[in-house]
C-alpha cells in the first residue's frame, strides 16, 4: 500500500472512532426514547404528573404512575446538597490558595482529591451505617432527605472544590500583586478581586456538581428510605428518581419497565438543560 | 505565586476581616474532619477482617461470612472487557481531535460537544442503555461482557480527553521535523506522536480504571448480582461495589464484611489515583499536561 494511501485507510478509521464515540450520547438518547414509547403511548405522559400514586404495574390499565414526588425528592437532595457543598467547597479552595501555609495547602489538596476518588457507593455505606443511625437518635426513621443531603453534599464537596481550585490558579498574578500594593487584607482581595475574576470557573464547578447531584443513584438509594412520598421535613424519608430506577428495573416488565425508562429520558433532558444553562450563562464551556 | 502567608499585612483590623478568616479555618477543619471521621471509621472498622483468606475465598451465607475472590474475579474480568473495548476506540478518537482536526472544524466541535455531555449523563441511565442494548437487543442477558461494554461506553469521555491532552502536549517541532524528514502521517503518528503522548494516554487509561472500578449502579442490571465465581464472560457477576451495596441493603448482619470489602475498594483505588498522579507529575518531564 502506498503512503498515501495508508494515509487515507488511518484517517478513515480514525474518523470513524470519533464519530462512533460522538453518536454514542445520539444512541443512548434513542434508546431512552424507544423503551419508553409504549409507556408514553399507553400511559400518556399526563398521567405521569396526575395519577393519585405510583403503584406501577406491567399493563398501564392496572397501574398509576405518578412521578412527581420522586422528581421532587430529586430537586430536594440535589438542591441541599448544593447548597451546603458550594460554600465549603469554594471556602476549601480559597483557605488551599490563599491562608493555609503552602505545604498544608497541598496536603489539603491531596486530601480533596483523593475524597474524589472515593465510589459513591462507599459514602453510601457510611451514610448508612454511620449518619442514618445518628440521625435516628434524633427523629426516626433515621433514613431521610436530611442523610440523603448531607451524604451527597459530602460527595459533590471534591468536585466543586477541584473546580474552584482550578478557577483561582487561573487569576492573573497581575491582580494578586495590585491588590497587595493597594494593601488590600486577604479577605477583600479574595471577596473583592478573586472571586469575581474566577466567577466562570466558579460557576461551571457550580453546573458540575449539581449535574452529579441529579444523577447520584447509590448515596440516594442507600440512605434516604425510598418511600415514595412529599417530603414534609427534612427527617422525612423520600424516593429519588434514580434510586427508583435502581430499586424497581430489575423486576419491572412491560409498561412499567418503559415508565422507567421515561424517567430515564426525564434524568437526560434535566442534565442537558442543565449544560445548556451553563453555556447560556457561562459562555464557553471551560476546557480544562 | 505570590506566598499567601505574607503578602497580605496581618489580620487584625475590622472583625469582617476575623470573621472570614475563621469560616475559611473552620470550613478547611470541617472538611478535615469529616473525611478522618468517614475513611478512619471505615479502616478501623474493616481492616482488620481483611487477610489472605479473605482476599482468596468464596462468600458464604450470603456473604455474612467468608471471602470475597469471585467479586475481585468478576471486576477484574468487567474492567477487562471496558477496557479492551473503549481504550481503541478512545485512542481513535483522540488521535482525531487532536492531530486530524483544526480546532474550528465542525465535525471536531460536535464530537467534543456530545462527548461533554456523555460525560455528564447518570450512570443509571448508562445503565438502562445497557440493559435495553446489551443484555436484551444483543441478547447477552445479565453478563459480565454485558455490564463492561456498558462501563466501557461511560468512561470514553475521560478516557479520550485525557489523551486528547497528551497529544496536545506533543511541542509541535515533532510535527514539523517529521514531515521535514517526509515521514507519512501515518508513521509520524505511529513513531512519533504516540511514544511522545504515551503519559496522557496513561493518565486517561488510570482514570478510566478509577471510574470502572468504583462504578455500582450501571452494573446493577447489566452485569447482575450473582456471587459465584464467573466461569465466563457470559456469566453473570458481582463486583466489589455491587458487593458492598448487595451486603449493606440486603443481607442483614452484613455490614462487617461489606466493610472489609469497601476498604479493600478504596485500597485499589488509592492506589490507582496515586499512580495517575505520579504519572503526571514524574513520567511527563516538564511537558505541562492538566490531570
Amino acid at each position: 500500500m502506498s503512503p498515501s494511501a495508508k494515509d487515507r485507510l488511518l484517517l478513515g478509521v480514525l474518523r470513524g472512532c470519533a464519530a462512533l464515540a460522538g453518536l454514542l450520547v445520539v444512541v443512548i438518547a434513542a434508546f431512552l426514547i424507544l423503551e419508553s414509547v409504549p409507556a408514553f403511548r399507553n400511559v400518556g405522559w399526563t398521567r405521569f404528573f396526575s395519577d393519585p400514586a405510583w403503584h406501577p404495574a406491567p399493563r398501564a390499565e392496572a397501574g398509576q404512575f405518578q412521578m412527581l414526588p420522586m422528581l421532587a425528592g430529586t430537586l430536594a437532595v440535589m438542591a441541599g446538597a448544593v447548597l451546603l457543598a458550594t460554600p465549603l467547597g469554594v471556602l476549601s479552595a480559597v483557605f488551599c490558595r490563599y491562608y493555609a501555609p503552602p505545604a498544608l495547602g497541598n496536603a489539603y489538596r491531596r486530601l480533596i482529591e483523593l475524597l474524589s476518588g472515593i465510589p459513591s457507593v462507599v459514602y453510601g455505606f457510611w451514610g448508612l451505617v454511620t449518619l442514618v443511625p445518628l440521625i435516628n437518635q434524633v427523629r426516626p426513621p433515621g433514613a431521610s432527605l436530611l442523610a440523603g443531603v448531607l451524604v451527597v453534599a459530602i460527595m459533590i464537596l471534591p468536585t466543586v472544590a477541584l473546580m474552584a481550585d482550578g478557577a483561582l490558579a487561573q487569576v492573573p498574578q497581575e491582580y494578586l500583586r495590585a491588590a497587595a500594593a493597594l494593601g488590600l487584607s486577604r479577605w477583600t482581595t479574595v471577596r473583592a478581586v478573586v472571586l469575581p475574576a474566577a466567577k466562570y470557573g466558579l460557576f461551571t464547578g457550580v453546573m458540575l456538581e449539581t449535574g452529579r447531584a441529579i444523577g447520584e443513584t447509590m448515596a440516594t438509594l442507600m440512605v434516604c428510605g425510598n418511600i415514595v412520598r412529599f417530603p414534609q421535613s427534612v427527617f422525612d424519608p423520600v424516593r429519588t428518581l434514580t434510586a427508583n430506577i435502581a430499586l424497581e428495573m430489575a423486576y419491572a416488565l412491560g409498561d412499567h419497565r418503559s415508565a422507567l425508562f421515561a424517567s430515564g429520558l426525564l434524568l437526560l433532558v434535566l442534565i442537558v438543560m442543565l449544560a445548556g444553562a451553563a453555556e447560556w450563562i457561562g459562555g464557553e464551556p471551560a476546557r480544562d | 505565586m505570590i506566598d499567601a502567608t505574607t503578602a497580605f499585612p496581618p489580620a487584625r483590623g475590622s472583625s469582617g476581616e476575623r470573621l472570614a478568616t475563621a469560616a475559611v479555618w473552620s470550613s478547611a477543619l470541617l472538611v478535615v474532619g469529616v473525611s478522618v471521621w468517614m475513611l478512619g471509621g471505615l479502616f478501623w472498622q474493616g481492616a482488620g477482617r481483611i487477610n489472605w483468606a479473605f482476599l482468596t475465598t468464596e462468600p458464604a451465607n450470603a456473604g455474612r461470612s467468608g471471602g470475597i475472590a469471585p467479586m475481585l474475579a468478576s471486576t477484574v474480568l468487567v474492567l477487562g472487557v471496558a477496557l479492551a473495548v473503549s481504550v481503541p476506540l478512545g485512542l481513535g478518537a483522540a488521535v482525531l481531535l487532536a492531530e486530524f482536526t483544526d480546532s474550528g472544524s465542525v465535525f471536531g466541535r460536535l464530537v467534543r460537544r456530545s462527548l461533554d455531555v456523555l460525560a455528564g449523563v447518570p450512570s443509571v441511565v448508562f445503565a438502562l442503555f445497557g440493559n435495553a442494548l446489551f443484555c436484551q437487543y444483543l441478547g447477552l442477558g445479565y453478563s459480565i461482557l454485558a455490564g463492561g461494554l456498558t462501563l466501557a461506553c461511560m468512561v470514553l469521555p475521560v478516557l479520550i480527553r485525557a489523551t486528547e491532552e497528551g497529544f496536545r502536549a506533543v511541542p509541535e517541532d515533532y510535527r514539523r521535523a517529521a514531515a521535514a524528514l517526509g515521514m507519512s502521517r501515518t508513521g509520524t503518528l505511529w513513531h512519533v506522536l504516540l511514544p511522545a503522548a504515551a503519559p496522557g494516554l496513561a493518565v486517561g487509561l488510570v482514570l478510566g480504571i478509577g471510574r470502572v472500578l468504583g462504578e455500582t449502579a450501571a452494573l446493577l442490571f447489566t452485569s447482575g448480582y450473582v456471587d459465584r465465581m464467573p466461569e465466563s464472560l457470559l456469566d453473570s457477576g458481582r463486583t466489589l461495589s455491587v458487593h458492598i451495596y448487595d451486603l449493606s441493603m440486603n443481607v442483614t448482619g452484613g455490614d462487617a464484611n461489606a466493610c472489609a470489602t469497601a476498604v479493600v475498594l478504596v485500597v485499589l483505588l488509592l492506589v490507582v489515583n496515586a499512580a495517575a498522579g505520579w504519572i503526571a507529575r514524574h513520567w511527563m518531564r516538564g511537558k505541562r499536561i492538566s490531570e
